[in-house]
């Protein structure tokens, strides 16, 4: 498992409006669980919308801060300043084990 | 003094016809306006009219962020309107933002905002120079995230941004249980509120519309029928109509010069209504046909609502009586709109007729007969009709007439469709069959003939295969 993980690429964009709190928080707060938990294995690209306004529609942006993780795929989207690094890291798909069992739980769901 | 004169404020025509009548101009401009209703009552279509409307008619460049429907899905709705949006598009006059929402998709973690969107908005507004904005439907926000106290607070702070924008915008809401909407949205929009309905009674279908609340602007106060067709919404302001029209001097013909001879002037007053009451089988439809035909004969259209006979039964039937319809139908100066009385509501059939006086331009209307609307709505609403049936022909200056169906064993006067229409027609014919000695007697009397004097005797007629012949010239 962990050695997948290794192998894996994350590519990761994170969208601001300026250099607000939130938005200086949350590019913080993802480069901090970047170095712990993802050893190099990634990339965050900053996006100011307030200099690029038409980047926002191909996205889908319409919160800010919003941090999208075009791969691994599918895309998945984190609105907020990331304050919750639980919450970050299993959506970053880096907690393979909860993404798992979310996994299981929604095949009993759906069986 | 100037009172009337004065304007509230500048305000944006809707290009919907009928909307900026009852709206006295159009939406309040550079402000929000709500339009609320449930699913399909045609929320999208009005604020999409709007948009277009305002490219076309009024060049002003629109925006429309869609939270529903892709921008594709919008495109083919409405092109079976004509609206061709990605002409539009392409002309840089219309953009469209579909903001797509997947909450599988999305994680919530901290503090945010909706700056995105107003980014977006911002960019969508400046590309093209946008004056009308449409936010159709922002509530799915809310489905999308948990943070309802945010939502609301960012959606005021949206349209506190857009006010300051200086963009009329039109922000469509869900119909709520117990509000207009389920987000309770009419709190953030002060100034203008429009509530859509779709209502089946008695199994017809009526769609109404009306201005809940307008700032600072008068406006009419009452539910107005809309019909949606392959021209879009238009909505008939019925009621606001006044007792000023004008009243033009010249007399025209009946069709029988024997008729207009029972009248004192030689004829019927141009743009007057008439009434033509009867039991069955009294032959008014033949006298209907009369004054079709003379007004076809002036090279006046002819606009004839049969709600009994199809427009092909009718000219066959008149043509073994020597009336040729059918020519006149050819020459396009009689058109005869044949429909169920049931088919739909009251105020639908005051929309179509009002839609095809639009169209047609006719200068004579027929109503064959009316009193087969009288048997889909109650008593108070045909009244309500009728008024602003006879108001709205009278406007136009056009020469009305109506047949109407009695019972043979109920007096005039508790008649539902005469009690209506004839204290509003200026003048009322009524044509009898009488047994006498074994025979069948036809007679005509004029009951009333506003404005001018008229026989009083019974006139006994008789049908040949040249029309109505009279027995006593006078």
């Amino acid at each position: 498992m962990a050695k997948a993980a290794k192998e894996k690429l994350w590519e990761l964009r994170l969208y601001i409006a300026g250099q607000t709190p939130k938005s200086i928080l949350a590019l913080q707060n993802i480069n901090k669980y970047c170095k712990e938990h993802l050893h190099g294995k990634y990339s965050i690209e900053v996006i100011d919308l307030l200099k690029n306004p038409q980047l926002a529609e191909g996205d889908q942006i319409f919160a800010i801060p919003t941090l999208v993780r075009k791969f691994p795929e599918p895309i998945r989207k984190i609105i907020g300043d990331l304050s919750n690094e639980e919450r970050v890291l299993v959506g970053l798909n880096v907690r393979a084990m909860n993404l798992e069992t979310k996994a299981s739980d929604e095949k009993k769901r759906s069986s | 003094m100037n009172v009337q004169k004065k304007n509230t404020f500048p305000k944006t025509p809707t290009g919907i016809s009928g909307l900026d009548e009852i709206t006295k101009g159009g939406f309040p401009k550079g402000r929000p306006i709500l339009i609320c209703g449930s699913a399909g009552c045609g929320k999208t279509l009005l604020a999409m009219q709007f948009l277009v409307k305002g490219i076309t008619d009024y060049n002003e460049p629109g925006v429309f962020m869609s939270f529903e429907e892709s921008a594709g899905d919008l495109a083919q709705n409405v092109l079976s309107l004509g609206f061709d949006l990605d002409k539009l598009k392409t002309e840089k006059k219309l953009r469209i933002d579909h903001v797509r929402i997947e909450r599988s998709e999305i994680e919530e973690t901290g503090e945010y905002d909706l700056e995105g969107i107003f980014i977006r908005l911002n960019h969508a507004i400046d590309s093209i120079g946008a004056k009308r904005v449409v936010l159709d439907t922002i509530e799915s926000l809310f489905a999308g995230m948990s943070n309802d106290t945010l939502l609301r607070a960012e959606i005021r702070r949206l349209f506190e941004w857009l006010k300051g924008k200086g963009v009329t915008t039109i922000i469509t809401g869900e119909r709520g249980e117990n509000s207009l909407t389920r987000q309770g949205l009419e709190e953030y929009v002060s100034d203008c509120v429009v509530l859509l309905d779709f209502r089946v009674i008695d199994q017809i279908a009526t769609r109404r519309l009306r201005i809940v609340k307008y700032r600072g602007s008068t406006h009419g106060t009452n539910e107005y029928p809309f019909l949606i067709d392959e021209n879009g919404i238009s909505v008939m302001p019925v009621t606001s109509l006044k007792l000023d029209y004008k009243s033009p001097g010249d007399i025209i013909s009946t069709g029988l010069p024997a008729l207009d001879n029972l009248f004192t002037a030689g004829g019927i007053y141009r743009g007057s209504s008439t009434l033509i009451t009867g039991t069955a089988g009294t032959s008014k439809t033949i006298l209907a046909a009369h004054f079709a035909m003379s007004s076809c004969r002036r090279k006046e259209k002819v606009l004839y609502f049969s709600f009994e006979e199809s427009p092909d039964q009718l000219a066959r039937n008149m043509a073994t009586i020597g009336i040729n319809l059918q020519s006149q139908i050819r020459a396009k100066l009689l058109l005869v709109h044949a429909s169920r009385p049931s088919l739909q509501g009251l105020e639908m059939h005051l929309l179509v007729l009002n839609k095809l006086m639009t169209e047609f331009e006719p200068k004579t209307v027929i109503i064959d007969p009316i009193s087969s609307l009288i048997t889909i709505g109650s008593s108070s609403e045909v009244r309500a009709m009728l008024v602003r049936l006879m108001d709205t022909l009278k406007i136009n200056q056009v020469n009305a007439l109506f047949t109407s169906l009695t019972q043979l064993n109920s007096s005039n006067s508790n008649d539902a469709t005469v009690d209506a229409v004839s204290s509003l027609a200026d003048n009322w014919i009524n044509v009898k069959n009488e047994d006498s000695k074994g025979n069948r007697v036809r007679s005509l009397l004029i009951v009333k003939a506003r404005g001018m004097g008229h026989y009083n005797d019974c006139q006994h007629f008789i049908i040949t295969n040249k029309g109505i012949r009279f027995l006593t010239q006078n």
